[in-house]
């Protein structure tokens, strides 16, 4: 691997119980890019973020973080080493306010002073929360549960950041906005970002790479340009 | 009129122990969804440590806090040796497990001390002091009040306002999630059963000293008492387990007071009953919150 490849999977096979849903996936994803899984329902998709993050125990296989082995590390030390992982569905927790749920992701962090500045940061981004900081996680729509699944994930600043659908059951004008965002973070700093998605189009519009897996495998890693520009490629996989 | 103010702040003293038991109830209900029938047994168990380390040293206060870090203490090696490993699939099996501690606490208490009454020391005089020729307060009471307020405020200070308070509500709500944004859930939930034992045990030197004494069943009537006071107020709301708590202390008092003493163990259990038929969610619960 190079200095530049920031997350490297070897031949991770992993699953629920005796049947892998992953079947040896190999991932490279350079530092400061985006990368976009694709591909149907079952393909394994959530299940290699799940195993990337720790929440499933990989039954072989190797990850690689910044050159860091990070088998058997616990699931709460990865935030440590800069990961962080939102879940699909988004993960906000409904009984505390907006304000809590962003603080609980820079609870874990030494520097106290940083991470007070980067609550204030993701309130700057998102103008929505900083309105909202008193309420509840229940009372948000599903736009502002978005922003502030995305923002507690960016209070910890995380060096790669793994999203779960991040356009599931949000308006198209909802999603290309978050879509620009990624783009905007990866760009001003650097964030590595890989995006799990059903949507392939915007996801496509908006990575580096395009992975495309399918029975859990990775059957395409290839520029996303290229992956959108082949029209046989993505009748093949994508069906679009 | 002086029967009901002296039956009023009788009440409301027994209720503050209460308060605090059920408080404890509810810490552990939200953080582990396990309604830790052996609280009473861990309670008393922490006030024959501190009936140990008092005879010994001739001196109530250091008796005191030793009982208050036995509980402590008492609360994370329930949690670590036994709880964590209790298959949490069926609600009834940790139920069954906490019984089973409760019959292992109180016979190996049993074999330690024997099980005959032995004096519990209040630390202040527990004859009531008269405001014009009624009497109101013994200083005992006011010791109680005082440390459940600070005892109470200071946890809700704690939940509400600390990085630790706010970690263990979300370990409680959400664990998965907690964990993936740093949170060691297990370390939290430990804590969790730490502070409720400790509290658990805060009320049994509280209340040991207005019952008949120290005895390995010295607690089932209270914890029957506050477990209804946690019901009523809702297993989910620490404020309305210091609500029920004091209903039920009023309640038990009025009763014990005008109908005789025969009846309190009834009414506490008719209360329970009226509490479960028409608001089984207690009075305090809150509106379900959508889970997304």
């Amino acid at each position: 691997m190079t200095t530049t490849d920031l997350l490297v999977v070897r031949g991770l096979v992993a699953g629920y119980g005796a049947a892998p849903v992953l079947r040896a996936i190999d991932l490279t994803v350079p530092a400061g890019t985006i990368a976009a899984v694709v591909g149907a329902n079952g393909a394994g998709k959530t299940t290699l973020l799940r195993a990337l993050s720790g929440m499933i125990r990989p039954a072989s296989g190797q990850v690689l973080l910044a050159g860091e082995d990070l088998r058997g590390t616990p699931v709460e030390q990865l935030v440590r080493r800069g990961m962080a992982h939102v879940p699909e569905g988004r993960g906000v927790i409904s009984e505390l306010t907006v304000d809590e749920n962003l603080r609980l992701g820079g609870l874990w962090r030494r520097d106290r002073a940083d991470a007070g500045r980067a609550l204030d940061e993701v309130y700057q981004l998102f103008e929505p929360l900083a309105r909202r900081r008193r309420h509840l996680g229940h009372q948000l729509s599903g736009g502002e549960r978005q922003m502030l699944a995305l923002g507690r994930a960016l209070v910890g600043r995380p060096r790669l950041l793994l999203l779960d659908e991040p356009s599931l059951g949000l308006a198209p004008r909802v999603v290309a906005r978050t879509m620009a965002l990624l783009r905007q973070l990866r760009d001003r700093t650097g964030l590595t970002v890989l995006l799990v998605e059903q949507n392939v189009r915007s996801a496509l519009a908006v990575a580096d790479q395009g992975v495309v897996m399918s029975l859990g495998r990775v059957v395409i890693a290839a520029p996303a340009a290229q992956l959108r520009d082949d029209v046989d490629l993505r009748h093949a996989y994508l069906g679009f | 009129m002086d029967r009901f103010v002296f039956l009023t702040v009788d009440g409301l003293s027994r209720g503050a122990v209460y308060a605090a038991f059920a408080l404890a109830l509810v810490l552990i209900w939200r953080a582990a969804r396990v309604v830790n029938f052996a609280q009473g047994a861990m309670a008393v168990a922490a006030a024959y440590v501190a009936y140990t380390v008092s005879t010994a040293t001739g001196s109530y206060w250091l008796g005191f806090v030793v009982a208050i870090v036995a509980g402590l203490l008492l609360g994370a090696l329930v949690d670590r040796v036994v709880m964590r490993h209790v298959d949490h699939a069926s609600p009834l099996n940790p139920v069954i497990v906490a019984l089973g501690l409760v019959l292992l606490i109180q016979a190996v208490l049993g074999m330690v001390y024997g099980s005959e009454f032995r004096p519990a020391e209040a630390p202040f005089s527990r004859s009531a002091l008269t405001v014009g020729g009624v009497a109101v307060l013994s200083p005992y009471d006011l010791f109680v009040f005082a440390t459940i307020g600070v005892v109470v405020s200071g946890l809700a200070w704690m939940f509400a306002r600390t990085p630790v308070g706010l970690r263990m509500r979300a370990a409680a709500f959400a664990p998965e999630v907690s964990r993936l944004l740093g949170v060691n859930v297990g370390g939290m939930l430990t804590l969790g059963w730490a502070l409720a034992s400790g509290v658990g045990a805060l009320a049994a030197m509280l209340v040991l000293p207005t019952e008949l004494g120290l005895h390995p069943h010295a607690m089932d009537l209270v914890f029957v008492s506050a477990f209804t006071a946690a019901v009523v107020g809702g297993l989910d709301s620490p404020p309305g387990a210091v609500v029920g708590g004091l209903v039920v202390g009023l309640l038990l008092s009025y009763v014990s007071g005008y109908a005789g003493s025969d009846l309190t163990p009834l009414a506490v259990l008719v209360l329970l009953l009226a509490v479960l038929l028409v608001r089984p969610g207690g009075l305090f619960a809150p509106v379900a919150a959508r889970r997304v």
